[in-house]
């Protein structure tokens, strides 16, 4: 194909994954929305308030970047794994088979599309927290830059899960008993600081850890771990698993018999 | 003599659970042909287009598309290449349009050039006023046209259609059959069916392929196919209910039910003497039709051949110490 033919392609699949999830918004856009709404009130606001300070800033502010960062973790995820799942499922997956699109392209429309979602829940989060807090960023561009790498990693996750499972409850799997827990322990509710120092020594193996922190970085100018650590951790990250899910993909891994 | 639109050498397919789908097939479809893959169920039909489509792994041989191994080059060949599938496989909560325009988009096609192709192709297949609908809503034969459609967009070579009219009423069949035949005649789209209606392929293509058990036990044209035909049996509709079956010297007959006769007729026999036996018996004949289809009569008696030698085959292989 030449470059036209590519971006032409890429373009198709990333307009068809946007409108997907823009159609069923109740579904998709909705509900992060209520439930990060929910933590603003109850943990921000009630909660937060009895609290007092975390890392010198009001509680409200503190949670703030983490849970938008969940926002951006969670849907980008889920958006990859539930479309990628259901073209597997109904066999709409078989359209871009036969077509002569590379893999990489088939990958790549796939994540952006995620990445759109992703994003736009963190932004649709972002605007609910004017409502409880005045968001100031330190570092606007490192801010940006960590929640789309962040936005991508986490949507070839998505994408390689979706290529493994063979029912829907595998795609649920894997948000539910590992990305909810990593989040939650990721520092998005408190400061590493305040663990012991085995609990966090073991934090430092959770890979969210270090987007939610780099992320606040980016808000409030403070981070548990160094920025430049935690930026290089997760485009490896990037790299490794795009190149696992690309692997897999050409060798047919849960689409070709 | 041109490059075949298709040529397959070898072609093998061990699934994982260690059947052995295809046994080594070799096949050539000339360009321009209307060409009919014929089998029973669990042959290897669809496994071999699968493959051809990229859909199923191979596990040995070559494919070319127009000249081009798809070892090398497959996605050039799949430029060349529109597949219809025997299960509905688009998103059913998408637009009909959408369904089209998206799948000219995978092939680098610009809107601009896409729209109008979906608007001629729609139209023609009877599906423009619905392509603002969801194609959920479409019924099985409108769906089917849908892929029809889908495939045709990037104006393919080669389109391959595994059993594209199961479960299309018979005025749709036709229609679609029409188009089918349009397209190859007016276009030059090379065509590759398999279907499980053998009047279909008797009554389209000009070239088959019998496969069976993995392996193609016949591929040669449908008219020298017919000629080969030893025996057909005729069904001959009757004034009056008989008593008994009657005798026609030189014919096998047999008593279908009171008023219908069932008569075997062999290559060189004339129907003329079943008249005349008949009519000098006081047998009034009201209609007269084939039995079955006669390339299904051919079919039938060559699958139930092939299945005899390998069962023949196994049982010697027991028996061996």
């Amino acid at each position: 194909m030449s470059p036209t033919q590519i971006a032409i392609a890429l373009w198709t699949l990333v307009h068809k994954e946007i409108k997907r999830f823009m159609r069923i918004w109740p579904q998709t856009l909705l509900p992060p929305s209520i439930t990060m709404t929910m933590y603003f009130i109850i943990f921000g606001n009630l909660i937060g308030s009895r609290i007092g300070d975390m890392d010198g800033f009001s509680y409200m502010d503190f949670i703030v970047p983490g849970l938008i960062m969940m926002a951006v973790i969670t849907n980008s995820y889920s958006n990859v794994a539930s479309s990628f799942f259901s073209n597997k499922f109904q066999r709409s997956i078989e359209e871009m088979m036969v077509s002569p699109m590379p893999n990489w392209v088939i990958l790549a429309g796939f994540v952006l599309g995620g990445m759109a979602r992703g994003l736009g829940v963190g932004l649709i989060v972002t605007i609910v927290s004017l409502f409880f807090t005045r968001i100031s960023m330190v570092h606007p561009l490192l801010t940006i830059f960590v929640v789309v790498l962040t936005s991508a990693l986490f949507s070839i996750g998505g994408f390689i899960n979706a290529l493994l499972a063979d029912k829907f409850d595998d795609i649920s799997i894997v948000p539910t008993f590992i990305l909810t827990p990593l989040t939650y322990l990721g520092g998005v509710f408190y400061s590493i600081s305040m663990l012991p120092a085995l609990w966090q020594g073991v934090s430092m193996l959770n890979p969210i850890l270090y987007m939610v922190n780099v992320f606040r970085y980016g808000f409030l100018g403070v981070s548990d771990i160094p920025v430049v650590w935690a930026l290089s951790a997760i485009v490896a990250f990037i790299v490794v698993l795009f190149g696992i899910a690309l692997w897999m993909l050409d060798r047919g891994k849960g689409i070709r018999s | 003599m041109a490059t075949p639109a298709l040529s397959i050498r070898g072609l093998t397919k061990v699934y994982g659970n260690g059947f052995h789908a295809l046994k080594g097939i070799d096949l050539d479809v000339q360009q321009g042909d209307f060409f009919a893959l014929l089998g029973p169920n669990g042959a290897g039909k669809s496994t071999t287009l699968g493959v051809v489509c990229s859909l199923v792994q191979k596990s040995a041989g070559q494919i070319s598309i127009f000249g081009i191994d798809t070892d090398r080059d497959f996605a050039r060949a799949k430029y060349h290449l529109g597949v219809v599938p025997q299960e509905f496989n688009f998103n059913q909560f998408e637009k009909v349009i959408d369904i089209v325009l998206a799948q000219a988009g995978y092939y680098g096609m610009s809107r601009s050039e896409a729209l109008p192709r979906a608007k001629r192709l729609l139209g023609d297949l009877g599906l423009w006023d619905k392509r603002d609908g969801s194609a959920r809503m479409l019924s099985g034969g409108m769906k089917r046209r849908l892929m029809i459609a889908r495939a045709l967009m990037h104006r393919p070579k080669l389109l391959i259609l595994d059993e594209p009219t199961a479960g299309v009423d018979i005025e749709l069949r036709r229609s679609m059959w029409e188009y089918l035949r349009r397209i190859n005649r007016e276009e030059g789209t090379t065509i590759i069916l398999t279907t499980h209606y053998l009047e279909e392929a008797e009554s389209l293509c000009r070239n088959v392929a019998i496969i069976n058990h993995g392996e193609i036990i016949r591929n040669t044209s449908v008219r020298a196919l017919l000629t080969e035909l030893d025996t057909e049996t005729f069904l001959f509709d009757l004034a009056a209910p008989l008593e008994a079956v009657p005798q026609i010297e030189g014919f096998e007959v047999q008593q279908i039910d009171g008023a219908q006769l069932a008569v075997m007729v062999h290559r060189g026999q004339r129907l003329n003497d079943i008249f005349a036996a008949l009519g000098e018996q006081g047998i009034e004949v009201v209609s007269m039709r084939n039995r079955a289809n006669r390339l299904e009569e051919m079919f039938v008696t060559m699958v139930e051949q092939g299945n005899a030698d390998l069962a023949r085959a196994a049982a010697a292989a027991e028996a061996r110490p």
